[in-house]
């Protein structure tokens, strides 16, 4: 396999799950906010965080209300992280390989990104929001389907692998980290049910909610959606089971020692850490260590292949 | 309302579905009362479905223009095919089969002994000032002897219906993709019509292409590694590159993928580290093939690649210098070149060209110019054309400077009256002329695609087909009328 359609394929994987990602998100805090009382202002802004574009967007906006977070998030094409952009940009990674990936994907990436394109002001009210944002997933997510059915699981479909796990993980420690800073301050009494509340956002953000509960059994508690998210190895968003398919993948190409290492380290530390233990300064330190380790497999795979 | 052919008036002029009388020509009978029985609702889903396929398809070319750079368009589409009959088309058959093997002959005399000019059937001041004759080729020796591996030749037909060759491409001819989508594409919206017409297959072709390069490997026996060269996803014609090299199972590499190294092999990166790559189907023009041979400050060339294919480490299709012969004032000596090479007459006439290098020639043009099409030698695309006919009369005095000041790049041909076909616009019929660029493969055997790629002008009275310049495309149906 030629290394600049690895790329391709590697990028066009990472786009798509961003795409996927963002619209999930989008959605999540749409329903949170309606549900919270008025006086806790969460607000929109997590969601710039979560993304670390806090300054590329004030830059832009001069306030993070509704509309222009979703605009920045969704429609922005000066947003590299837009949904609108990241569709492009998984489309142009796309037309780069056509030789290489069946058809009729090539076929619903354009679909996709045409009633992206087309009905993205449908997004702007919160009365078609969600249609539209889950068109959008349903429409990444059939990529995905027609990916593992219909493409040979070669070389070319562990770059893809990769690539979308690796955005996973990414993405996974985002939103635990920016979420769980903004539940913690103040948390007053009266307002404990909604840090509940809160949670469940987390996981519902990651389509996690109605697994954990089938795993846990529990009520929500912060340590055990942390120990979900991050350490189950059967749930396909969790950080753990994201980084263990890269190692997978990994497995059957060649030149692949070197990173190899680097994720079987990232294994053991996230494996071995007691989450439970954490406050809130250990947990951002412990996911900004996930984060690096994250960077460097990338670095490392964009070395050997690219 | 529905399509009514009585009020499809045809006059002076060969149309491709029905004759003077209004009736339809044999092979398109059944296509005609098929259309006749279309409600508007039908045309309507039809273009529709047409559309809507193109578009899913990602059928494009990509027009330039300044302000936006590039920009992917659907190709226009018309949905109702332009009908041959086989037993004529067998005849086109065997012209273009010997008009590319003759071609192929010349280049070939060309690069070695150039025996046609000793023999003075090709002057030699016309070589010597020809823009795509590479010195770098001569004493090459291409696997098989063959030059132009790939060559799309456009036809028409003029008033009387019959075939004439208006040029030859044998540099990096495009449009064989577009042949192939638009078959499928009216695979799903008239399934009938295959039904009940025996409409010959055109879907062989990747195949074909495929057994034509791999005929080239310089390591026979290993099964050989393919690539399809393209510019990039900026080229117009990159929708194709991309399109074949799946079709073949190709790899589709830009030159930055491929390195030559000093025992003159031709490799490509890939995640294992360096392939052998042993026939390359480029789609690039020669001088921008090899910064090391040509222009120095190509980057969509490959260093070295140039030595790779003298050394005979690497086939090259179409080969370097082929398009020595793709010049439109070495067209007019085609038919000089059937009966050199071959002893035989051409099958396939010449449009009548006035070579504007020969006194006498050059001095009828300049007095009839209003009523010839002049062309320079090396243009395509239909940029830098006179329409005599159609043009002011400044235009037409430029042009006569420009001929007398360089009489070797220019032809000049009488005006034809380009033959017709029913084409939708909006919902009704109307006549727009065409062409078409059949394909024709060359390597251990001749191949002709079956049909080619029928291009549409979609201005009213407008003889331009090129998809740069409003043109549009339809699907070519040879119909075996013998088979019932």
């Amino acid at each position: 396999m030629l290394s600049r359609v690895a790329n391709k394929i590697y990028w066009m994987a990472r786009y798509l799950e961003r795409t996927e990602n963002t619209a999930r998100l989008i959605n999540v805090n749409t329903h949170l906010l309606l549900d919270l009382p008025k006086r806790v202002r969460l607000g929109w802004e997590p969601i710039v965080d979560i993304t670390s574009r806090k300054d590329y967007f004030y830059s832009l906006y001069e306030e993070a209300d509704e509309r222009s977070v979703i605009r920045f998030m969704v429609t922005d094409l000066r947003n590299p992280g837009s949904i609108l952009c990241a569709l492009n940009m998984a489309r142009e990674n796309t037309r780069n390989i056509r030789d290489i990936i069946p058809r009729e994907v090539w076929e619903q990436m354009n679909t996709l990104h045409l009633t992206a394109k087309t009905n993205a002001r449908s997004v702007q009210t919160q009365r078609h929001r969600y249609d539209y944002l889950r068109s959008i997933i349903l429409g990444v997510q059939t990529i995905s389907g027609m990916l593992a059915g219909t493409m040979t699981h070669d070389a070319g479909y562990d770059f893809l692998r990769m690539g979308r796990n690796l955005e996973r993980a990414d993405m996974t420690t985002r939103i635990i980290d920016v979420r769980s800073a903004t539940l913690l301050p103040d948390m007053s009494e009266a307002l404990s049910p909604f840090e509940n509340l809160q949670w469940v956002s987390v996981l519902k953000s990651l389509s996690a909610y109605q697994m954990y509960r089938r795993e846990m059994r529990l009520r929500i508690s912060r340590s055990d959606v942390l120990k979900f998210l991050l350490q189950e190895e059967r749930f396909p968003r969790a950080f753990y089971h994201a980084i263990c398919q890269v190692h997978n993948c990994l497995e059957s190409l060649p030149r692949n020692e070197k990173t190899l290492l680097l994720i079987t380290k990232l294994q053991q530390k996230v494996q071995h850490s007691k989450l439970g233990t954490f406050d809130q300064e250990k947990l951002h330190e412990f996911i900004d260590e996930l984060q690096l380790g994250v960077i460097k497999i990338h670095d490392s795979i964009d070395k050997t292949y690219f | 309302m529905t399509i009514r052919w009585g009020s499809y008036k045809v006059k002076n002029l060969y149309d491709e579905m029905l004759r003077a009388s209004g009736r339809p020509r044999p092979a398109a009978q059944t296509l005609c009362s098929y259309l006749r029985a279309l409600k508007d609702e039908d045309i309507e889903e039809h273009k529709l479905a047409a559309e809507s396929a193109i578009h899913v398809m990602g059928v494009t070319f990509t027009v330039y223009t300044e302000e936006e750079g590039s920009i992917d368009r659907a190709w226009p589409f018309d949905i109702i095919p332009r009908i041959i009959d086989k037993k004529e088309w067998q005849q086109v058959e065997a012209g273009l089969k010997q008009r590319v093997q003759a071609l192929n002959l010349f280049i070939d005399d060309l690069y070695h002994k150039q025996d046609i000019v000793k023999d003075n059937i090709f002057p030699a001041e016309l070589l010597k000032d020809s823009k795509n004759f590479r010195p770098e080729c001569v004493g090459v020796n291409p696997p098989l002897n063959i030059w132009a591996h790939i060559c799309g030749s456009d036809l028409v037909r003029d008033k009387d219906g019959t075939f004439y060759v208006l040029e030859d491409n044998l540099r990096v001819p495009s449009g064989v993709s577009y042949m192939l989508e638009n078959r499928l594409v009216m695979k799903r919206l008239f399934p009938e019509m295959f039904d009940q017409c025996n409409i010959l297959p055109v879907d062989d072709y990747p195949s074909q292409l495929y057994d034509t390069l791999a005929a080239l490997s310089p390591r026979p026996g290993d099964q050989p590694e393919i690539a399809v060269l393209t510019p990039g996803i900026f080229n117009s014609a990159y929708f194709e590159h991309a399109y074949l090299a799946q079709q073949m199972g190709a790899e589709l590499v830009e030159g930055s993928d491929l390195i030559v190294d000093k025992n003159d092999v031709v490799y490509m990166r890939t995640i294992e580290g360096l392939t052998r790559v042993d026939v390359i189907y480029r789609r690039i023009d020669d001088l921008f093939l090899d910064p090391e041979a040509f222009q120095p400050d190509s980057v969509l060339g490959v260093p070295g690649i140039m030595r790779a294919w003298k050394a005979g480490k690497v086939a090259l299709a179409n080969a370097p210098g082929a398009g020595v012969a793709d010049d439109k004032v070495v067209y007019a000596f085609v038919p000089d070149m059937i009966k050199y090479y071959l002893d035989q007459d051409a099958i396939l006439p010449n449009v009548p060209t006035y070579k504007c290098i020969d006194k006498q020639e050059r001095e009828h043009v300049v007095e009839h110019i209003h009523e010839m099409v002049v062309k320079p030698a090396n243009e395509s695309g239909g940029y830098g054309m006179l329409i005599g006919p159609q043009a002011s009369k400044e235009e037409r005095e430029k042009f006569v400077n420009l001929i007398r000041r360089d009489p070797r790049n220019y032809v000049a041909q009488p005006m034809l009256t380009l033959s017709t076909a029913p084409t939708l616009i909006g919902n009704r019929v109307e006549p727009r002329h065409l062409d078409l660029r059949p394909f024709i493969l060359s390597g251990k055997q001749t191949i002709v695609t079956t049909g080619g790629l029928t291009r549409v002008a979609l201005r009213k009275g407008s003889t331009i087909v090129n998809s740069s310049q409003g043109g549009g495309s339809k699907d070519t149906w040879i119909v075996d009328m013998e088979v019932v």
